[in-house]
Parts: C-alpha cells; structure tokens; sequence
C-alpha cells in the first residue's frame, strides 16, 4: 500500500511555493499555480509543508488510536 | 538589484514617497541562502535586519537538553532580528532557512541613521515591535497559565474512537485550536509525552502506549 500523504485543498493552495521550498523529499510541485503531491516513499510526515503553509492548505493530520490490544 | 516596488510594501518602508524609497533602497542589500543555513546566531551582535523577499525562515533556542523551541515561522513580506538590531543588542534567537531564501537586509547602523532621518521609518519600526510585543505576550501567556500537556492529553482521550471507520484526523494546527494554544506548544506537548512512553509518534499515527497515564495526565477517571 503507497504511503499516504499530506492533503491539499486547492481553494486554499495560493500557489506561493513555501511547501514545496522546505520539502526534504521532493513531494511537493507547482503545477499551473498550485501545489500538487506526489507519491513519494520517502516522506516522513515531518508537518514542515504544513507548518509553513500561509493560508492552511496542505495539512498533515493524524490518527489517533490505542495501541492494539490495549482497547 | 533592490526592487523598489517591492520595498515599499515591506513593513519599515512602507508610506515612503518615490524620492525617499530610492534613497533608502541605497542601504538595502540582498542575501540569498539555501535550506538549513543559519543566518543569525543566538548571542551573536544582531548585524542587521532583515525582510524575506521569497522562503521562508524559523526563529528558535535550544535548550541545554537539545529541545528546540520554534518563536516565529517568518514568511515573504515580513522581518527578523528586529528587536536585536533596533536596540542594537545581541540576537535573542537563532534563525534558519527553511528552504532557500532571499532577502533584503539593512545593516544596523544604516537602519539607525534611517531612523533618525525618516520620522515614517521610525513610526513604522514602533509598529513592527509593537506588534511583536503582542505575539510574545500571546506566547507567554500559553507558557504560564495553560497547562498544556494535560490538555493535549485530554484532547487525545476526547478525538479517540474505538471503531475503525470512526477514527477521526487532526492536524497539529487543529488539535492547537482544539485546546487554545499554539501549534509549537503542541508539538512540544506531544514530545513530552513520547518521551515519557505514554504515545508513540508513528508517521501519520499517534498511538496511545498507556492509555492509565494519558488518563491521569489528562485528570481524566480511569
């Protein structure tokens, strides 16, 4: 199964390229001004797109769950 | 190349007149820098302020132990090190490229004789810090009243489900909303908390280890 990766709402995305600045794994492009994920295995889910993103576009959420066997 | 048009929206020199922004762009100079240079050491003399004109930075201290505190994420448009230069003082935090950056920059002492000469640079400058003045109250405000790991901890009691389909998503800037706080204090929350064994952060997961002590963190009943 390919990782999943973080979201992007296109009304939000600007397409200023702060993401795609800071991304260490190369997921991120610009395409016809607005950002776009790629696939990749390597990222991390390391928030920084998130974390810089001006207007809350690209987001990184998380699950929250009980380690098996616990619930 | 200074682009005066571009100057003259950045917050020290914005309400100058064409003749004056030419004048001040002769102090203005540009620093590029790739990601993960430092540009401003904590406890270094502040040389000299800067605008991000494209990328973006992070303002931050580390602490003894290595934990790194994030103070501000600083986009195109907006400026650092302006308390250190301004007051002509040492850096009060480190600061790092987080991607490629270009910027203008104005030596400390080229921004004190601009000061002097321009009345709307120095009402500008109050403007800038007072508005800094207002974020850092906000933050230690979090600091000192909101005891915030225990929130974090309820928050992630509160957003638990036990069936699959139900299982909700939250980003660090939504579960910060959640609680009131900032999204770094979250961050920092949630590493506490990992480090004290009670969740384990798994990529895209935050899996609760020992949900008795999440619970008597969160002053929840068991």
């Amino acid at each position: 199964m390919k990782n999943e990766m973080p979201s992007i709402d296109a009304e939000l995305c600007e397409g200023c390229g702060l993401c795609v600045g800071v991304c260490r794994c190369g997921a991120l492009v610009l395409d016809d001004g607005k950002v776009r994920v790629l696939p990749v295995d390597s990222c991390g889910w390391c928030g920084l797109c998130e974390l810089v993103c001006p207007t809350g576009a690209i987001t990184c959420p998380y699950e929250i769950i009980v380690e098996d066997g616990h619930r | 190349m200074i682009d005066t048009n571009l100057l003259r929206t950045t917050p020290y020199f914005t309400g100058l007149g064409d003749a004056d922004i030419a004048a001040v762009s002769g102090h203005v100079f540009v620093r590029k820098a790739d990601r993960g240079e430092i540009l401003s050491f904590e406890g270094e003399r502040a040389e000299a302020v800067y605008t991000i004109v494209a990328g973006v930075v992070k303002t931050y201290k580390t602490s003894a132990d290595g934990k790194e505190q994030i103070f501000r994420i600083v986009r195109p448009g907006s400026t650092f090190n302006d308390a250190p230069v301004l007051g002509d003082s040492f850096n009060l935090v480190t600061v790092e490229a987080m991607s490629a950056v270009e910027l203008y920059g104005v030596k400390q002492t080229d921004m004190a004789s601009l000061i002097a000469e321009y009345p709307v640079i120095a009402r500008n400058a109050i403007t800038v810090l007072s508005r800094r003045v207002q974020d850092l109250v906000t933050l230690v405000e979090d600091f000192s009243f909101l005891h915030v790991t225990g929130r974090v901890a309820k928050m992630l009691l509160t957003y638990l489900h036990p069936d699959a389909a139900g299982h909700p998503r939250l980003t660090q800037q939504e579960m910060a909303a959640l609680i009131g706080t900032a999204r770094e204090m979250v961050g920092r929350s949630l590493k506490n908390l990992e480090e004290e064994g009670i969740i384990r952060m798994e990529r895209n997961r935050i899996v609760i280890a020992d949900e008795a002590a999440l619970r008597k963190m969160a002053g929840v009943a068991a």
